[in-house]
């Protein structure tokens, strides 16, 4: 994985410098809070519902041990014993003192990390494929490209005053894990005719206007891959909206101007830029690919020990096909029947670092759906790694089951949020675990948001979740339908919403119906496709 | 006198050039592309850098006015002139704060008229907070990348 020299050390160091400076001032009433806002927001730096939250950039979701356990450190020192991963690969703790602040982040900078831009209206951590380097049909590992956008967009001049935040995502295979196309720019690594180019789609996103982002460059060759993301941004910073900030992201510009005119503008700025001269020199590729070359496969058994049914039931939920044939990637679940979706404790940290070091080339990922993974583990260490895991809480096999429900923060974290998602999460999770029905289900992405900003990826569930506010009372709306992957889709809402009971049973009336009505091999998303809303409808409204 | 939008030399606080300031006052974007002998012109958020391209050699002085500081759209003024070859002023003007400094610079600011005086000392430490960069930029620096693979 990536390391940094001494120049990118000293600018981490620089900006711990520079907060610990800001703080100052502001203590010294040299700043307002009003101006000092937006400089602890892209420090990470929020304030909610009853402290300060504070968000670690993960770049692309890849971690070590000796940074999983400052993550660790960090929530035992600063925090309540625990962190929560994000959506965005990212980590946030909850309970942070202002006062505190800069010296977590010199605590980060010891390990190669930070909470750069994080937050505020400027290009936030990049995000990519929880599989990269490891699944086995990725045309090349994309964390590289991902690595050269994170060094350009970080404390980029031009572009830190953005309308609204600028999330962006690379992959670099036609399966898409990391909900690309509904980012502000989404970009796919493609090879065409032996040439490594990258595949530009802009304005998704969704928050309470829901957008799947068109196609707006089939290729774009590798060695102007930083000019043409200029590009989109410079459009964006100069006409993107700042009158509204609930139509200020990209998405929005896209859609009113149209693709074909963002496009054109894009395309406009992107001849002049190619001009001027803005890309890295070529050989930066080559240096920051050299970082990401694989670990030392050894061969080794391919098949293993299935008599044990709970390690066998967990080798089939949660582990993903590695390029290597005598190894997979291992999903550690962060959400066991009733827990808290993305929370770790700091002890349960320390397990996975360990299990990282001894069994993962000290290697670890933080995947969007709030999930861990061990990237590169040996066949024949599964049972191994697996009963470590049991023993520590993680050994839920329930990846992409009903019980892996992606949910944010919400009313009990959250000051934006209009009603809880976390305790709807923990029942509905408990409810199909005890009944045994997670199994029978099998696949169905549950997505669960506290208000209409849907950091929850409701808008992206097979079945949603939106928490709304209805004269003082949380109310549920229930929609069907999304996804985040390659075949995306914004899910549709099915009618009235429920109260906090009514939406657990609803979501169980959904799956009778699924269940009743799907044949063999459909998921419960293939079979809403074939059947439609109207069956669904019935079971929830009908009389 | 409405497009004059004032502003005397001595409200510049931070000027990195040797040659003498523009004596007087700035006219708008509109009022610039109509009179043939205006030299000093005011960018406002909403106008097109771009416009004034066709007159970049009879300009001396080019204000950007930041009416707040969180909308960036001057930064990406500023960038577009120095890359169209603008050689003269570029004076960063309204709600410009110590934290804006080094970025301001970098998209070729080089002059600074804040609407309220910074302090001097935390401002001569914001324009020297990054001894390297990531990003090629206005000011035409090295960037690390440039560094990491120099011959």
């Amino acid at each position: 994985m990536y390391r940094y020299d001494s120049y990118d050390q000293a600018m981490v160091d620089a900006r711990v410098e520079e907060f610990r400076d800001q703080a100052r001032r502001r203590l010294e009433g040299k700043l307002t809070e009003d101006q000092f806002k937006p400089l602890r927001l892209m420090n990470g730096l929020y304030l909610q519902l009853h402290a300060y939250m504070l968000r670690v950039a993960i770049p692309y979701g890849t971690l070590d041990s000796r940074q999983m356990l400052m993550l660790a450190d960090i929530a035992e020192k600063y925090d309540r014993g625990y962190g929560h991963f994000t959506t965005r690969q990212n980590i946030q703790y909850n309970w942070i003192k202002l006062e505190d602040a800069a010296d977590i982040l010199a605590d980060l900078a010891t390990v190669e990390m930070h909470a750069i831009q994080t937050s505020g209206n400027c290009i936030r951590n990049i995000s990519s494929d929880h599989f990269a380097g490891a699944a086995a049909d990725e045309v090349v590992d994309p964390r590289p490209y991902a690595e050269l956008m994170r060094q350009w967009s970080s404390f980029h001049p031009e572009f830190t005053y953005l309308p609204r935040k600028f999330k962006i995502a690379v992959i670099a295979s036609e399966k898409d894990r990391a909900a690309m196309r509904l980012h502000d720019i989404g970009v796919r690594i493609v090879k065409r005719d032996g040439e490594i180019g990258a595949q530009f789609y802009a304005g998704g996103g969704m928050g309470r206007t829901p957008m799947i982002a068109p196609l707006i460059r089939d290729f774009v060759p590798i060695d102007q891959f930083i000019t043409y993301a200029e590009a989109c941004l410079r459009v964006y910073n100069r006409y993107g909206r700042r009158d509204n900030k609930y139509k200020a992201r990209i998405k929005i510009l896209v859609h009113e101007l149209g693709a074909a005119e963002y496009i054109r503008q894009v395309e406009e700025e992107f001849a002049h830029l190619l001009s001027v001269g803005v890309e890295p020199p070529r050989e930066e590729l080559a240096r920051i690919a050299a970082h990401f070359a694989d670990p030392a496969f050894v061969d080794g058994p391919k098949t293993l020990d299935r008599s044990d049914p709970d390690f066998a039931l967990w080798v089939d939920r949660n582990t993903h096909r590695h390029k290597h044939d005598a190894y997979v990637s291992a999903v550690i679940s962060l959400k066991p029947a009733g827990g808290i979706p993305g929370d770790a404790t700091a002890e349960q940290m320390r397990v996975v670092a360990k299990l990282a070091k001894d069994y993962s080339f000290d290697e670890l990922r933080v995947m969007h759906t709030q999930n861990l993974l061990l990237p590169h583990v040996a066949i024949r260490d599964l049972h191994a790694v697996w009963s470590a895991l049991d023993a520590a809480g993680l050994g839920a096999p329930n990846m992409d089951t009903i019980e892996d429900i992606i949910a944010c923060p919400g009313l009990d974290y959250c000051s934006l949020a209009n009603a809880r998602s976390i305790p709807l999460a923990q029942r509905i999770s408990e409810r199909f675990a005890e009944t045994g029905r997670t199994e029978v289900v099998g696949e169905l992405k549950l997505k669960i948001s506290g208000c209409i900003n849907a950091c929850g990826h409701h808008h992206a569930g097979h079945i949603g979740i939106l928490g709304v506010d209805k004269k003082g009372t949380e109310n549920y709306q229930l929609s069907l339908g999304g996804s985040e992957a390659e075949d995306v889709s914004l899910a549709k809402i099915t009618g009235p919403g429920f109260d906090e009971d009514g939406v657990i049973a609803a979501v169980e009336k959904v799956t009778d119906v699924y269940l009743a009505a799907r044949t063999e091999g459909e998921r419960f998303l293939d079979t809403y496709r074939r059947i439609g809303m109207e069956p669904f409808k019935e079971a929830l409204y009908g009389q | 006198m409405g497009n004059d939008l004032g502003q005397s030399p001595d409200e510049v606080q931070f000027r990195f050039r040797d040659d003498e300031p523009v004596d007087h006052a700035a006219v708008t974007v509109d009022s610039c592309c109509d009179q043939t002998n205006a030299t000093a012109v005011r960018i406002e958020p909403g106008d097109d850098a771009r416009v004034l391209l066709p007159f970049l050699d009879r300009l001396a002085l080019v204000e950007v006015n930041f009416p707040v500081f969180g909308d960036g759209r001057g930064y990406s003024s500023a960038r577009i002139l120095r890359e169209a070859g603008y050689t003269g002023e570029l004076r960063a003007v309204g709600a410009v704060l110590i934290d804006q400094l080094s970025h301001m610079r970098r998209c070729g600011f080089d002059s600074f008229a804040p609407d309220k005086r910074l302090d001097e000392e935390d401002a001569a430490r914001a324009f020297a907070t990054w001894e390297n960069v990531y990003q090629r930029a206005a000011d035409a620096r090295a960037t690390i990348a440039d560094k990491r693979h120099e011959a």
